[in-house]
């Protein structure tokens, strides 16, 4: 495989927004995550925990609440006081609905066991004190009634399982609702005193509602509460923390809820048999589990895992082993940092780096080196990389994706009501920016942008599943053609792939299949994951199977390249390991080592060449965020590591060492 | 206090209906009844919402009050004075209602007794600034009616009744607007129905609120010794609960309400219902037997001078030697009756701790006290001195003397008390009580009255022995390497079963256990203490350490390396008083053949010590490195340029 030149880059000063909300999905097994910054991403669990779906941020929405309904609708609520849903199939946001009840902290959907209610109900708490019923109809929502107005604002909702009553946590106290009537039978204080000191105020930061009719509720005084809500007395109360608690989430068969506190801490609590074999049971906390540095905002309880994130930006998946049956890579610690969608992109020609950040771009120019040097060696600067350009976005919406072309001449990026074209001009090392104007308005909300290999033209998928074709030249533009989508589909394309001759555009939405047009003769062919079209090598591969630690890996590839002078390789990285795949190197069996770190030394080349295979794998970088060939023999690897993240996050809550 | 529970249910009338008559339980049908409007009788129970539905009465004359207690059907007091059974009522709600009591004669208060299991009930009622008492017998259904005579104090206002019942009597208290509580005493079974009787009334106790105060006063009786009043007990300061005794005078506790209360107090089994600012307060309150001792002890201020009656009462129930102690001379009579006086003088002086120069009087006090007992040895007023150390205001350095006289008299509970205390106790006086404490003998220990705190029931045999056989393999976690050692473990596998017993019992009594512990909590200067630790004698060190290893073992049974119970010795202390007795007194101890198994373990204790900590730090330096590499490894700066070869 030969010596690379690395480019080793750290300068992406990538810092991901802080996790607010989780909601798990049982039916379809997905996780949808919200961010401190608005935006909202689906995760599929069945498929490695991929990414697959993302809907940008906004300033002005601080999202607070996100659940599912019917199954497949998912909801959203936030500090400006608008409900909205989300539409998963165009990736956009189907509407907003404003409840005028002030910023929305909380939010619930009717359980999916209520025999009582004809179709599904969500429920939010208010800035004002509020409790507003909607309705969920097939297209929308209707507003249908308010609940006993409250003194202070809604923080958590809970609803009891068969459907008739609520738990609503607010300051210093928890309400229970009758929905019914809509009025507050019980009101429930909760003690301010946090280690014998009276606090300011007890927020209630979490509630939940068990089918006893147990209301369990978490605080800011570090209590973990259970509640009588037929009587409206307090039954137990465990000190875990002393800090906030502030998320709660019971698994569904209501054996087993998991809380998270605001120093980093998730706690697992089990409703156990009192004695063995004795029929009376009793909650217990079993495990703490210590994954996250700072605040733990949200917390989610899948069937067989306890699901957390907060300020800290991870995503953390802590398997339950004894709900696991296999022992694979399944029942293994996840956690998932950053976006599995691209942020980086790349010209080649120029060698130049263009970075997407939420508000704003950034162009680097790599350095360069005359030097040459063995395996391992980091080599003399003989120019170091520049920053060339700062660009930012107007407006309060996130960039959705951004691209350079591979001449370095054009940069493109979108939001969600504009797309944007640059035409960069390079004189010695004076860059001047212009920006072309009146682009056209069906451009907008693009998912995804690509410019051809020679920069004459752009690809743009918009969310409306069509794909567009502009051409470029000099500092103009036209429009060429669209694709539309097949009648009746709305699917948003969210992945593309151009060849390297500019006659072959290659798309992929987000039910997988991919279609292939012909650029020149404005065809569309359309191959599926199933067809028959697959390559001589993949069928081999099909046939032969991969390795089984390559099939162990946890983490989706995020990105595929292909070698410009040598179509037989491939490149291909996920966040922790790249790896070159040379197709005319037999696949490796079982038998062979796979991941090889050292260099081969005393065996003789007759051994070398027998031990070869086509996967060439190297995990020195990591986290990996972006990898590409630059040239024949140069690489350039982003790397951003963990430390540096969290070196930009505020401080943690200080915690006590032992006799410290 | 109950502060966060709700109501478990609640129901009111239709705006412009007004309850005239406090709702009751029929405790027969667990039923409430109230009546609105003052003719109207509602009936409802715990599954009506809405009072508005339920079962409804119109009377024919206006209700005073419902009256029900456990065992007995509701009665319905009329204003008028007559009486009915509600079963009777309910037959006819509108029979006609006769007038029992004159015009413009008013009900004041009403209270309902079972007497020998007959109802009983009687009701005071006012007709210009006269008070009269009706008792109605429902047995004999026989009504009498008393006068009460105010005595001297003609214009004072009753504020509040309340009544207790003795065999014969109804004792019936009420609480005057001068501030004072009055007895009358109302015979159950009067002697001439027929005639109009006349009571006198009694001052039971002077002064209990402020005359001042109008609004919110209230008693109630708790037993027959027992009085609460709820109200201010000097004009402008905040109002209180108070339960006061009232054979002895004394007030037995008392709670500000700051909040403000209502004048309304209950008092149901065991516990004190008032209205208190927004909230229903319960206070538990249990009376207890009343004795002067515990009257004393208990002592707050406000105590009227006057009424207080402590010479008279010469039953002092002296527990000890007090048989023997009246044989004695005149003198020590003499001695035991000041002691007696000092001590009362004290405890009313410790009552008013306000006082500006509180601490120069304790101090005073002790110093004086301490001069008269170097005089005169016979005498020590140990109860005074106790009571004195627990103010926490004495130290070492202002009374040295005391601790010296203690030691003489070997009084090892005020030794105690004073290591307890106090913060500058030497060296030499902390190892002066150690010799005590060591060698004191178990039957003069039993006598004593240590505090028992620190000292946890090791006697629990099951678990102990399940738990030794691990300590055996498993120290601290540390399994100790046998080789070094072979030859001691050989002679201890000699007599095994002796050696169980000795680890798992204690070695000490447990008196004497808590008094090493006040050592082991006491602070030293290990140059100060060392020396004086070679006094002590070799079987008292042996034993000191038997205990210490005892105590080293309890604490490596569980994981947290901590002794049960409050206030245990912790495993450092432990630990540097093993080292300290051993540093003074090895040579000594090294001759003793008793001592011999006793020094092999603490060997083995003190080696698996040392390889669990040389083991941390190795793990300690271990981490470190391997920080330091992988910071080295991260600090490849922003930009580099590799040569990667893949293979």
């Amino acid at each position: 495989m030969g010596e690379f030149k690395v480019h080793r880059v750290r300068f992406f000063n990538y810092v991901p927004s802080g996790i607010r909300c989780v909601a798990y999905n049982n039916q379809s097994n997905r996780l949808a995550v919200s961010r401190t910054d608005g935006t909202v991403e689906v995760y599929n669990l069945s498929a490695n925990y991929f990414q697959e779906k993302f809907f940008p941020g906004h300033e002005s929405r601080a999202t607070e609440a996100l659940c599912w309904a019917e199954g497949q609708r998912l909801f959203s609520a936030g500090l400006n006081g608008e409900i909205m849903e989300y539409d998963l199939q165009a990736l956009n946001i189907k509407y907003a609905v404003d409840v005028f009840g002030g910023p929305i902290w909380s939010m619930a959907v009717s359980p999916s066991g209520s025999q009582l209610l004809v179709s599904k109900q969500l429920l939010v708490g208010c800035e004002d004190g509020s409790v507003k019923l909607f309705q969920i109809t097939p297209d929308k929502i209707q507003f249908e009634r308010n609940f006993d107005r409250q003194k202070s604002r809604i923080l958590s909702l809970s609803w009891h399982p068969s459907g008739t009553h609520i738990a609503a946590g607010s300051i210093d106290y928890i309400s229970v609702f009758d929905v019914k009537s809509g009025s507050a039978i019980h009101k429930m204080i909760v003690d301010r005193q946090h280690m014998g000191v009276s606090k300011r105020k007890c927020i209630v930061w979490g509630v939940a509602f068990l089918s006893d009719g147990t209301v369990i509720s978490v605080d800011s005084a570090g209590k973990v509460q259970f509640w009588d809500s037929a009587t409206g007395t307090l039954v137990k109360s465990h000190l875990i923390a002393n800090a906030d608690v502030q998320s709660i989430a019971v698994a569904e068969q209501e054996d087993s809820f998991v809380v998270g506190t605001a120093e980093g801490t998730v706690f697992h609590f089990q409703l156990v048999p009192v004695t063995s074999n004795s029929s009376e049971k009793q909650w217990v906390r079993t495990k703490p589990f210590q994954h996250h540095t700072h605040d733990v905002r949200t917390v989610a309880h899948s069937p067989t895992a306890l699901i957390s994130g907060g300020t800290d930006t991870h995503l953390v998946i802590r398997p339950l082993m004894e709900k696991v049956e296999v022992k694979n890579y399944d029942a293994a610690l996840r956690k998932i940092t950053f976006p599995h969608r691209r942020l980086i992109s790349c010209s080649k020609k120029r060698q130049l780096l263009l970075f997407q950040f939420a508000h704003h771009l950034e162009l680097w120019r790599l350095g360069s080196t005359v030097a040459t040097g063995k395996n391992g060696d980091t080599l003399p600067l003989s120019k170091n990389a520049d920053h060339l350009l700062h660009l930012k976005t107007k407006g309060p919406e996130n960039i959705i994706c951004s691209c350079i072309s591979p001449c370095g001449s054009w940069i493109a990026y979108s939001t969600v009501s504009r797309f944007f074209l640059y035409r960069l001009n390079y004189e010695h090392d004076n860059i001047s920016l212009k920006r072309v104007s009146k682009m056209p308005p069906f451009l907008r909300c693009a998912l995804q942008i690509l410019f051809s290999e020679d920069s004459t033209k752009l690809f743009v998928a918009s969310n409306q599943g069509a794909l567009h074709i502009v051409q470029l030249s000099g500092g103009s533009f036209k429009h060429l053609h669209a694709f539309q989508p097949q009648s009746g589909t709305v699917e948003a394309m969210c992945l593309l792939a151009v060849s390297s001759d500019g006659n072959w555009l290659a798309a992929s939405g987000t039910s997988a299949g991919v279609h292939v047009y012909n650029v020149k003769q404005l065809k569309v062919f359309e191959y599926s994951i199933p067809d028959k079209q697959y390559t001589d090598w993949s069928r081999t591969v099909q046939k032969q199977g991969f390795h089984h630690l390559w099939l162990q890996r946890d983490t989706p590839i995020t990105h595929i390249s292909f070698h410009p002078k040598r179509p037989m390789h491939i490149l291909l990285h996920d966040a922790y390991m790249f790896c070159i795949i040379d197709k005319s190197l037999p696949l490796p069996n079982d038998k062979t080592l796979l991941y090889n770190p050292f260099p081969p030394t005393n065996e003789s080349d007759v051994v070398r060449r027998r031990t070869a295979h086509a996967f060439k794998i190297s995990k020195i970088y990591k986290p990996l965020l972006f990898m590409d060939l630059l040239d024949e023999r140069t690489l350039v690897a982003v790397e951003r590591p963990l430390d540096d993240i969290i070196a930009q996050l505020p401080p943690p809550i200080k915690k006590k060492k032992f006799g410290t | 206090m109950v502060s966060d529970q709700k109501p478990l249910g609640s129901w009111s009338v239709k705006q412009g209906q007004i309850i005239t008559c406090p709702a009751v339980c029929n405790f027969q049908t667990r039923e409430y009844i109230v009546v609105h409007d003052n003719k109207v009788l509602r009936i409802w129970n715990n599954e009506d919402v809405n009072l508005d539905k339920v079962f409804k009465a119109t009377l024919s004359a206006e209700v005073y009050r419902i009256l029900s207690v456990q065992g007995t059907e509701p009665l319905v007091l009329f204003k008028e004075g007559a009486v009915r059974g509600l079963e009777a009522l309910l037959a006819d709600p509108q029979q006609k209602i006769e007038t029992v009591i004159s015009d413009e004669e008013v009900i004041k208060w009403t209270k309902f007794f079972i007497v020998f299991r007959h109802p009983v009930l009687i009701f005071i009622t006012e007709k210009h600034g006269n008070y009269f008492a009706y008792v109605q017998m429902f047995n004999s259904r026989i009504l009498t009616k008393y006068t009460l005579l105010l005595g001297q104090d003609e214009n004072s206002v009753i504020e509040s009744f309340t009544a207790s019942v003795d065999r014969k009597f109804i004792s019936l208290m009420s609480l005057s607007s001068d501030g004072c509580i009055y007895e009358t005493l109302i015979p159950i079974r009067p002697t001439d129905p027929e005639k109009n009787q006349t009571l006198v009334r009694s001052l039971l106790l002077k002064a209990v609120v402020s005359g001042n105060t109008r609004n919110g006063v209230a008693l109630t009786a708790l037993d027959q010794d027992h009085i609460a009043v709820l109200g201010s007990p000097q004009a402008a300061s905040k109002e209180c609960l108070s339960v006061w005794n009232i054979k002895f005078q004394t007030l037995q506790t008392s709670k500000e309400l700051p909040q403000g209360t209502s004048g309304q107090l209950w008092y149901y089994g065991e516990n004190l219902f008032m209205l208190h600012g927004k909230s229903l307060t319960v206070i538990p309150y249990k009376c207890e037997v009343s004795s002067l001792a515990g009257a004393l002890g208990k002592l707050k201020h406000g105590q009227d001078p006057g009424t207080h009656v402590m010479p008279r009462f010469v039953n002092w129930e002296t527990p000890q030697g007090c048989g023997l102690g009246f044989q004695n001379s005149e003198q020590s009579r003499r001695i035991e009756d000041s002691e007696k006086h000092i001590e009362v003088e004290v405890r009313k002086f410790l009552a008013l701790k306000q006082t500006p120069d509180f601490h120069t009087v304790i101090g005073d006090t002790v110093t004086g006290l301490l001069e008269r007992c170097k005089a005169e040895p016979s005498f020590y007023p140990r109860n005074c001195l106790v009571q004195l150390i627990q103010t926490h205001v004495l130290s070492y350095s202002l009374c040295p003397d005391l601790m010296e006289i203690a030691l003489i008299k070997k009084d090892v509970q005020l030794l105690q008390l004073c290591l307890q205390q106090f913060p500058d106790i030497p060296e030499s006086v902390t190892c002066a009580c150690l010799k005590i404490f060591l060698s004191i003998g178990d039957d003069s220990l039993q006598e004593t009255d240590v505090s028992m705190e620190s000292v946890f029931d090791y006697s629990n045999s099951v678990h102990d022995e399940k738990m030794e056989e691990q300590t055996e393999i498993l120290q601290n976690g540390f399994s100790p390497e046998e080789d070094k050692c072979s030859n001691c473990d050989q002679e201890l596998n000699k007599k095994p079963q002796d050696e169980t017993k000795e680890s798992t019992s204690c070695p000490v009594v447990p008196k004497r256990a808590a008094l090493l512990n006040a050592i082991l909590h006491s602070a030293y200067s290990e140059t100060f203490l060392l020396p004086h630790l070679k006094d002590i004698p070799a079987q008292h060190i042996t034993l000191f350490l038997k205990y210490l290893y005892f105590l080293y073992l309890k604490c490596s049974e569980n994981a947290t390396m901590t002794l049960p119970g409050i206030n245990p010795p912790t495993l450092n202390q432990i630990m540097d008083w093993i080292c300290l007795l051993l540093d003074a007194n090895f040579t000594v101890v090294v001759m003793m053949p008793e001592a011999k198994r006793l020094l092999i373990n603490l060997y083995k204790l003190v080696k698996s010590q040392i390889s669990v900590y040389s083991e941390l730090n190795k793990i300690e330096v271990s981490f470190r490195e391997l920080q330091k590499l992988n910071q080295e490894k991260n600090n490849r700066g922003l930009y580099s340029i590799e040569v990667l070869e893949l293979f």
